[in-house]
């Protein structure tokens, strides 16, 4: 277990504020989403049924996200995640499935600020359309962030979070205080 | 720019999202078949002007292989369609020779 988060809660202020997000639990599950006992397992584990494509549901401290046909990210407090990644695979023994505790490997964002350039920050990063129509709350979408894997969803209007690999933390949080320095604002997203 | 739809997330991906995988629906030769056959597994790829079908992965994504149906001259899209497939599903064929007639590649036509 790693006691300090990848970047050790740095924070940037520029047109949006951009911060380390800390230790964060996440669970890898790979298994037949539409197997009947793989989402009864996961409804017990979370308390979240397995949303929709490219979607991500939210519950009290945790959230779910549609990585791909056969791949789910659970999202719980840091502390939480062994315990549930053990429930799990005990739920799922004898299936087809596997679940991992990814923590570790993995470092999150913290992106907050007005809805337009939030937007905009984000979008100078990767190849989506981030307009609003296209792209809101609920919404998770696994991309790159200029040369790096990465992935991120809204939580509302003002904030977004930012995921990708431990060992890239340091040039993503670089891309996203840079893509967020005062003067780069386009306007695009109003 | 091309951009591809994934079938299996169902992003408009474009192509710097994606990764090449090269010719599609190759049929392996490995042991015990003849040298003519391996090297044709081998090295024999189509260069078509026109029609052609590949490999694509999702690289930057959902991370699935995926095959797409394009023109090479035009960079026209016909389709994208999953993986678990040995030849060309024929909504995707149909599609193509809605906007091709008389198309072909390598057998298929």
């Amino acid at each position: 277990m790693s006691e300090l988060s990848a970047l050790n809660g740095a924070a940037f202020q520029g047109t949006v504020t951009v911060e380390d997000a800390g230790l964060q639990g996440m669970i890898t599950l790979r298994g037949d989403l539409a197997s009947a006992k793989l989402a009864k397992a996961v409804k017990a584990a979370t308390g979240l049924a397995i949303p929709a494509q490219r979607k991500i549901g939210f519950g009290d401290d945790r959230a779910l996200a549609w990585m791909s046909p056969d791949e789910l990210l659970i999202l719980t407090p840091y502390e939480d995640a062994p315990a549930i990644a053990a429930k799990l695979a005990q739920a799922l023994q004898g299936e087809h499935a596997l679940v991992q505790n990814m923590s570790d490997a993995r470092a999150m964002f913290r992106l907050a600020g007005a809805p337009g350039v939030l937007r905009e920050v984000l979008a100078k990063l990767a190849p989506v359309d981030l307009s609003a129509e296209a792209f809101g709350p609920g919404d998770f979408r696994r991309t790159r962030l200029a040369q790096v894997a990465g992935a991120f969803w809204f939580d509302d209007s003002t904030t977004a979070r930012v995921i990708c690999f431990r060992s890239v933390a340091d040039y993503a949080y670089k891309l996203l205080c840079v893509s967020a320095e005062e003067g780069g604002e386009v306007g695009f997203y109003g | 720019m091309l951009i591809l739809n994934c079938p299996y997330c169902g992003v408009d991906a474009e192509e710097t999202e994606l990764h090449a995988g090269g010719e599609a629906h190759l049929k392996r030769f490995g042991p015990g078949s003849s040298d003519a056959e391996f090297e044709a597994y081998l090295f024999a790829r189509e260069n078509p002007k026109g029609v052609h079908f590949e490999r694509w992965r999702h690289a930057n994504g959902c991370g699935k292989w995926f095959h797409a149906a394009r023109c090479t001259m035009t960079l026209e899209v016909f389709g994208t369609y999953p993986a678990q497939v040995s030849e060309p599903p024929q909504d995707i064929r149909d599609k193509i020779t809605a906007k091709r007639p008389g198309w072909s590649w390598r057998d298929i036509k």
